[in-house]
């Protein structure tokens, strides 16, 4: 079997007793793209931070499941070592510490004590990303995500996915914010990802960025459910007519959920 | 070594005392009337925090001599991290206890007449050098009870005196090592810069006394006189069982300046201060600070800049971490007194809390008696953003490796901007041994 197995079940999530998450249901494979898409506050970030184990997020019911491993018993930085990674719609700014100090840190961290990445390979590795990204060099030197532009911050977002190489990737809301020229260069980032051992879950609000990745699932969410699942020409049509023929469908009249989800 | 139980201290212990030294008259009669000063005198009161129940009462402030060494190879681990041991300082000295252990100074600096030697050498050597500038200028000795307790008790210390026009590039180097936990160490430093001389001059304070009790009463006096540059370091590490009174003190005369790089990394109760006395005009005195609090311990940091000449600069800049139950508080003090036109006094204090017991407190103070001036003042205390937290462990990095991150980044920019560079690393070493 090629790549690991994200599986989510049931999964209920509230917020300071507020329920937003109502049974999600998504399988996710190594070697599949999938993309969640839905309107605003329908449940989608929200998902991506219940699997990554945002501090804020009470998981009421359901399961999340990595190759049969209990997700929701990790810690955060236990699920990242078990190979999931999510690209942060809002990345915090840390003062003080470099993004070089940083991705080592974070390189080191999976590869364990005793294992660490050796300096020279490190530099090598990250020069050919930055490249590869089209990222000014100097941001390895500077403070992270300190006073980077929006772009600036989802670039270095896939600069860390491209260099810590998960099993399983969920992007939230990766290319808001993006002019169309980062926007290629992010998506050039993700489709580099592509093979057998990794997944990714992409999680977006316009169908714009499904134009440069194409997902081999489309999932549309509303109610903080999974209403709908379909193949990329699910994501065409919603790009042609919208949402509201999926709303009808399904005799849906607020698709939102709980407050500001 | 022997070390006497007998307390307290009297005329008659002073008296000894000094002969013992062999000090000249007027260090005896100086001991003798901040004894009696002493009886009288109030505690200070440093602002936010009581003191009253610190231990600065029991202790043995008997002299205490320390064995010698011959080389730096002989000392523990702990001090040869402070030191380059491979390639040592030209300028070096190593007070063990209360005596010398190890001391160099270059040829070049000595026919200089450079005067770099511990404080009793120095009074029988250079009497009315020392005389002319001990507790003077800088430290008065009725400021309150620890100045007073502080000239009567002095055992140990040193002088350095660097004469007119003579600059110093190599830093003169000096490690306090109180190896005996059962005394006391009532430590004097004087440093003057004689008219247009320069010096980078790096102190460090060490003790081990986990649990045994004792107290370290250190007055520093640092006289920088018309055009001097003085670059002071210290980074100072007495261990939990130690309650700290440590006084750093200058006074710039004109186009003078004093820069300050300051590591606060004791573990038991302190009270800090450090005050420059900006007399002549256009002098200047900068001073950067970082401290790491743990355990249970408090601290209370006052640095201030008390501006008399005209045209005279000072920056504060002191950043904090407390970990545990650690509580301190930062006093950041602008004065400008009426005639010091066109100074400037700019402030900035920042406090981070690690934990729900930590605490913090950041006083932002300006006094300004003088209508043309500039002044300015920043000052902030705050948890650890688990927003932060959160986003660093999604990559893998552990909660105390996460935090460790942190620690680093919030003292990077003063640590940073030290300006001499073995006392960033020794801070970032140290540093590096306390937040684990």
């Amino acid at each position: 079997m090629a790549g690991s197995t994200l599986e989510i079940k049931n999964l209920h999530v509230s917020i300071e007793g507020n329920e937003i998450l109502k049974g999600v249901n998504l399988t996710i494979k190594g070697g599949e793209f999938h993309a969640v898409m839905g309107p605003n506050g329908t449940g989608k970030s929200t998902l991506a931070s219940a699997i990554m184990g945002h501090p804020k997020f009470e998981i009421t019911e359901g399961s999340i499941t990595l190759d049969g491993e209990d997700v929701l018993e990790m810690e955060v930085d236990e699920r990242a070592r078990a190979g999931l990674f999510l690209g942060m719609q809002y990345p915090s700014e840390i003062s003080g510490v470099t993004t070089s100090d940083f991705l080592r840190s974070s390189i080191n961290a999976k590869r364990g004590e005793g294992n660490e990445i050796s300096l020279m390979k490190f530099i090598k590795e990250m020069d050919e990303a930055l490249d590869f990204l089209e990222i000014d060099k100097n941001m390895a030197q500077r403070y992270l995500n300190e006073g980077f532009s929006g772009g600036e911050k989802k670039r270095n977002e896939i600069l860390q996915l491209m260099l810590l190489k998960p099993e399983i990737a969920i992007l939230d809301e990766i290319d808001s914010g993006l002019d169309i020229d980062a926007l290629k260069v992010v998506s050039k980032g993700i489709n580099k990802m592509r093979e057998d051992n990794f997944g990714c879950l992409i999680i977006t609000h316009y169908q714009r960025l499904l134009n440069y990745i194409t997902p081999d699932q489309v999932h549309v969410m509303m109610q903080g459910r999974v209403v709908k699942s379909g193949g990329p020409e699910l994501a065409q049509r919603l790009e042609a007519e919208g949402y509201e023929w999926i709303k009808e469908e399904l005799g849906i009249e607020d698709e939102t959920v709980g407050q500001n989800a | 070594m022997t070390v006497e139980t007998k307390l307290p201290y009297d005329k008659d212990y002073i008296v000894q005392f000094s002969q013992d030294r062999n000090e000249p008259d007027w260090m005896k009669t100086l001991r003798l009337q901040a004894l009696e000063q002493a009886d009288s005198l109030d505690m200070p009161k440093p602002d936010k925090t009581k003191i009253d129940r610190w231990n600065f009462s029991r202790f043995n402030p008997n002299y205490a001599e320390g064995h010698a060494i011959s080389s730096l190879n002989e000392l523990p681990e702990e001090l040869k991290a402070l030191l380059d041991v491979e390639n040592p300082p030209k300028n070096l000295l190593i007070q063990r206890n209360h005596s010398v252990a190890y001391h160099t100074l270059s040829e070049e600096l000595k026919e200089k007449g450079v005067i770099f030697t511990d404080i009793f050498t120095a009074m029988q050597n250079h009497s009315d050098l020392v005389e002319q500038y001990y507790m003077k200028d800088a430290v008065s000795v009725d400021e309150h009870r620890l100045t007073a307790l502080h000239a009567a008790l002095m055992n140990g210390g040193l002088f350095v005196y660097v004469p007119k026009n003579v600059q110093i590039v190599e830093p003169i180097q000096v490690v306090f090592w109180q190896e005996n936990p059962e005394t006391a160490l009532f430590n004097h430093v004087l440093v003057v810069a004689d008219e247009s001389s320069s010096l980078t001059y790096v102190e460090n304070y060490l003790s081990q006394n986990e649990t045994e009790e004792t107290v370290a009463n250190v007055v520093t006096e640092v006289i920088a006189k018309d055009n001097a540059k003085i670059s002071f370091g210290a980074v100072d590490h007495f261990a939990a069982g130690t309650t700290t009174y440590m006084n750093r003190r200058g006074v710039t005369y004109r186009d003078a300046s004093i820069d300050w790089a300051l590591g606060q990394m004791n573990d038991g109760h302190t009270v800090f201060e450090n005050l420059t006395h900006l007399i002549g005009d256009n002098s200047s005195g900068h001073a950067k600070m970082v401290t790491v609090g743990r355990g249970k311990q408090i601290q209370n940091f006052t640095t201030k800049s008390l501006h008399i000449g005209q045209d005279s600069d000072a920056h504060i800049l002191q950043h904090g971490v407390m970990k545990e139950g650690a509580t301190a508080i930062f006093n950041a003090i602008g004065k400008i007194e009426h005639g010091a036109t066109r100074s400037n006094a700019e402030q900035e204090s920042r406090v981070l809390m690690l934990s729900e017991k930590a605490r913090g407190d950041a006083n932002p103070i300006l006094l300004i008696d003088e209508n043309d001036v500039t002044a300015g003042h920043a000052a902030s205390v705050g948890r650890v953003d688990p927003m932060q937290m959160y986003y660093l462990m999604s990559r893998g990095i552990s909660q105390a490796e996460a935090e460790r991150l942190i620690i680093h980044g919030f003292l990077a920019p003063v640590v940073k901007q030290l300006p001499i560079a073995s006392v960033r690393e020794q801070l970032t070493e140290l540093i590096e041994r306390k937040v684990y």
